[in-house]
C-alpha cells in the first residue's frame, strides 16, 4: 500500500517528476551511447583489417606503421626496396603478399598503389572481401578503382577521368597521364572507402619523368611510351602478409625484424592495435568520466527536486505521522520514490539509446564509418542500470534524512 | 482495564527556541465512551497539548497515560504504533492525502496498526460501511481525495479515525472549515459513530457554542498554566 501510495504520489507530481525523469534518462542514454560508440568505434577498427597475419614496411613504430599502411593516417618514412620486398615473397612460410604504394592523392583522398591480389587477400569486418558495386577491378595501367566514399563525394561514375596529384596537399598533378575510373567498390566502413586505388605499375608510369619529388622541366614522355617501359617499381611502401601456418607468424615476424639488408619491421595488426588502445586509453577514459559526471548531475538535479517538494509535502508527511508511520517511514517512502525515479528514467534511457541507434546508424556509417550494431541489452547495461538506482538512493538520503527531520520536529501538527 | 482512557498528570513541557514557552498541565483525565469538548484560543497551547498526547513530543515532567500505558516509556517506533493502534486523528481540514483515492486514506492507519486492522477484517468493506453511516455517496469510495467537497473530506477524515475501533478520538477543530449547517451534520454523524463503539472523544474548538452536546466541557485556561518568555 505505502508502495502504491509513493506511485500514486509521483503520478500527482506528473509535470516535475516527468522533468526529473527526462534528464535521468537523457544522460542514462548518453552515458550508454558513448559506451556504444567507444566499443564500437574499436570494434570498427578493429574490423578493418581481417586475415592479414603480417604487416610489413621500413623500420619506424608499430603504432605508426599500422596507421599509415592500413589507416592512411601519417605517412610512411622511408619506403621497402623492391628487392627486401622480393625477398621477402619469396619465403616458403609466406602463403600471399600484396604490396602499398603510398604517397600521391587525389583531392583529399589518398592514392595507393597495389596490386590485384589486394582485392583477393584484403579482409575486413571478419573476413569479408572486397566487392566492386559497378564496373570492374583495374585491368589497364591507367584504370583506377575507387572506393565508395571517394565516389560519392566526388559525384564519380564508372569511366570518369581522374587526375592524381603528386604528395598529399600538392598543387602540382600528374596531368599528364590521367587515369579511368574502371570501378567503384561497395561501402566497407574502412579507409578503403576514402582510397582512390590504382596499380603499383601505375604509380610508376606517373613518376616516370620526375625526379626527386619535382618535374623534370621540359620533359614529357608520351603514354604510348610509357606503356613500353618496365614499370617494375624500385620501392613500395608497406606490404601485406599472409603466413602458411599460423604457428610461423612469429618466427616470419623475427625473421623480418632481423633482416640484415634493410632495417625493416614487421607487426601483427591486433597487437599494434591494442597499443593504439592503450594510447587512446586516457581519452576514452576522460569521456567516459564526463559522461557519468553527467549521470550524476541529473541525479543530483533530482536531488533538488526532492529537496524543493519538501515544504509543500510537509502536510502530507504530518498525516502519515499522526496515522502512525514512523520517521523512518517517511525516510523509506523518499527513498523508494527516488528509486522508482531513477529506475524508469533508468529504462527510458535505454530505450533512448535504441531510438537514437536506429536513427544514427545510417547517418555514423556513411559518414564517418563507424557502423554500431543494435544488439539486445547486455550485463553490462544492467548494471549501469542498476548503479543508476543505487546512486539515486543515495543521492536520495540526503533529502530523505532532512524529512526525516522535519518530521520528527513537526510530529503531526503543521503550523501552515 | 482501567475505565480512563486518557490521564495526564503533572505534565510540563518547555518549547526552546526562538517563541520559548512552557506548558503545564497539572490534571487532565477523559474517561472511556465521554466526549470533552476543550475549548481555548489560538495560541492557548492546544496543539502543543494534542502533540503531547499523541506521543509526537514528549513532556519534561509528569505522566501521560493512554490506556493505562506511560506514553513516554515507550520507545519512538513503539510510541508510534501505539498512536496509530490507540487513537483516531481528525485535523482542523487537509486531512486527506490528495494523490490517493478515499478507500487509501481511510484505510492508511490499518497500515501501522495491526490490531486494528484485525478488527476491522475486511478493510475495504468496512470503510464502504463507514462512509455509508456517515452519509457519504456510495461511487464516491473510489474518487481522487481531491475531488471531494471540504465537508465531505472531513467525513472522509472520520471516517478514518474509526475504522478499527480505537478507544479515543482526538479532533482539533474538525469543524472550523464547514459552514454552520454542515457543522451540525458534522457533530451529529460523529456522535452517532462513537456512541456506537464507546469511543471516547477529545474535540478541541474555540467556538463554546458546540458545548452543549457534549458530557463535558473543560476551559485550556482552568486546566494548563502557559508561561511565555518575555521577549
Amino acid at each position: 500500500m505505502i508502495f502504491r501510495l509513493a506511485i500514486a504520489s509521483l503520478f500527482a507530481r506528473t509535470l516535475t517528476v516527468s522533468m526529473t525523469v527526462l534528464a535521468i534518462a537523457l544522460s542514462v542514454a548518453l552515458f550508454l551511447g558513448v559506451e556504444k560508440v567507444r566499443t564500437g568505434a574499436k570494434a570498427s577498427f578493429a574490423d578493418t583489417i581481417s586475415g592479414t597475419d603480417l604487416i610489413v614496411g621500413a623500420r619506424s613504430g608499430s603504432v605508426q606503421l599500422l596507421l599509415y599502411s592500413v589507416f592512411r593516417i601519417g605517412n610512411a618514412t622511408n619506403n621497402v626496396t623492391w628487392e627486401s620486398y622480393q625477398d621477402i615473397a619469396a619465403r616458403p612460410d609466406v602463403e600471399w603478399i600484396v604490396p602499398i604504394s603510398l604517397g600521391d592523392s587525389h583531392r583529399q583522398f589518398r592514392v595507393m598503389g597495389t596490386t590485384p591480389a589486394f582485392f583477393a587477400h584484403y579482409k575486413y569486418r571478419q573476413g569479408r572481401a572486397l566487392a566492386v558495386a559497378d564496373g570492374v577491378i583495374m585491368d589497364d595501367l591507367f584504370d583506377t578503382v575507387i572506393g565508395a566514399d571517394v565516389a560519392a563525394t566526388l559525384g564519380y561514375s564508372v569511366d570518369d577521368p581522374i587526375v592524381v596529384a603528386h604528395g598529399l596537399a600538392s598543387f602540382t598533378e600528374h596531368k599528364d597521364q590521367p587515369f579511368r575510373v574502371s570501378g567503384i567498390l561497395e561501402k566497407t566502413g574502412t579507409p578503403v572507402d576514402r582510397t582512390v586505388i590504382v596499380s603499383l605499375e601505375a604509380i610508376e608510369a606517373i613518376h616516370v619523368d620526375w625526379q626527386s619529388g619535382a618535374q623534370i622541366p621540359g620533359q614529357s614522355t608520351p603514354v604510348d611510351v610509357i606503356r613500353q617501359m618496365d614499370l617494375t617499381p624500385k620501392a613500395v611502401t608497406a606490404a601485406l602478409v599472409g603466413v602458411e601456418s599460423p604457428l610461423q607468424t612469429f618466427a616470419l615476424q623475427r625473421a623480418i625484424n632481423e633482416y640484415r639488408q634493410e632495417p625493416l619491421l614487421a607487426i601483427l595488426p591486433g597487437v599494434a592495435l591494442q597499443e593504439l588502445w592503450g594510447i587512446v586509453g586516457i581519452a576514452e577514459t576522460a569521456l567516459l568520466a564526463v559522461s557519468a559526471m553527467v549521470v550524476v548531475t541529473a541525479l543530483i538535479g533530482m536531488m533538488a527536486t526532492i529537496f524543493s517538494s519538501l515544504n509543500e509535502r510537509r502536510r502530507e508527511m504530518a498525516i502519515f505521522r499522526a496515522m502512525g508511520a514512523r520517521p523512518a517511514t517517511i525516510l523509506g517512502m523518499l527513498v523508494l520514490e527516488a528509486m522508482v525515479m531513477a529506475a524508469v528514467g533508468a529504462l527510458f534511457g535505454l530505450l533512448f539509446l535504441y531510438l537514437g541507434l536506429i536513427i544514427a546508424q545510417p547517418i555514423l556509417d556513411s559518414a564517418f564509418g563507424l557502423w554500431l550494431p543494435i544488439d539486445a541489452p547486455t550485463l553490462r547495461e544492467f548494471w549501469v542500470i542498476l548503479a543508476v538506482i543505487c546512486a539515486g538512493a543515495i543521492v536520495s538520503l540526503v533529502p530523505a534524512l532532512r524529512a526525516y527531520r522535519m518530521s520528527v520536529a513537526d510530529g503531526m501538527m503543521v503550523k501552515t | 482495564m482501567t475505565d480512563t482512557i486518557l490521564e495526564l498528570s503533572d505534565v510540563g513541557y518547555r518549547w526552546s527556541g526562538r517563541a520559548a514557552f512552557s506548558l503545564t498541565v497539572p490534571d487532565l483525565s477523559v474517561q472511556r465512551g465521554e466526549s470533552v469538548l476543550l475549548l481555548g484560543e489560538s495560541g492557548s497551547g492546544k496543539s502543543t497539548l494534542l502533540s503531547l498526547i499523541c506521543g509526537t513530543i514528549l513532556q519534561d515532567r509528569g505522566t501521560v497515560r493512554i490506556a493505562g500505558t506511560e506514553v513516554s516509556k515507550l520507545s519512538g517506533g513503539a510510541r508510534d504504533r501505539f498512536r496509530a493502534e490507540q487513537i483516531g486523528v481528525i485535523f482542523q481540514q487537509f486531512n486527506l492525502l490528495p494523490f490517493g483515492s478515499v478507500t487509501d486514506n481511510i484505510l492508511l492507519p490499518l497500515r501501522f496498526a495491526p490490531q486494528r486492522r484485525k478488527r476491522a477484517g475486511d478493510g475495504a468493506a468496512e470503510a464502504a460501511t463507514l462512509c455509508a453511516a456517515l452519509g457519504l455517496p456510495k461511487d464516491i469510495i473510489q474518487a481522487k481525495a481531491t475531488t471531494l467537497s471540504v465537508g465531505q473530506q472531513q467525513r472522509v477524515a472520520v471516517a478514518r479515525a474509526l475504522i478499527g475501533q480505537p478507544p479515543l478520538i482526538i479532533a482539533d477543530e474538525p469543524t472550523s472549515a464547514l459552514d454552520a449547517d454542515s457543522q451540525t451534520a458534522f457533530l451529529d454523524l460523529l456522535f452517532a459513530q462513537t456512541a456506537k463503539h464507546q469511543t471516547a472523544l477529545l474535540m478541541v474548538s474555540h467556538d463554546p457554542r458546540l458545548g452543549d452536546r457534549f458530557d463535558r466541557v473543560i476551559r485550556m485556561e482552568d486546566i494548563a498554566v502557559i508561561e511565555r518568555a518575555a521577549a
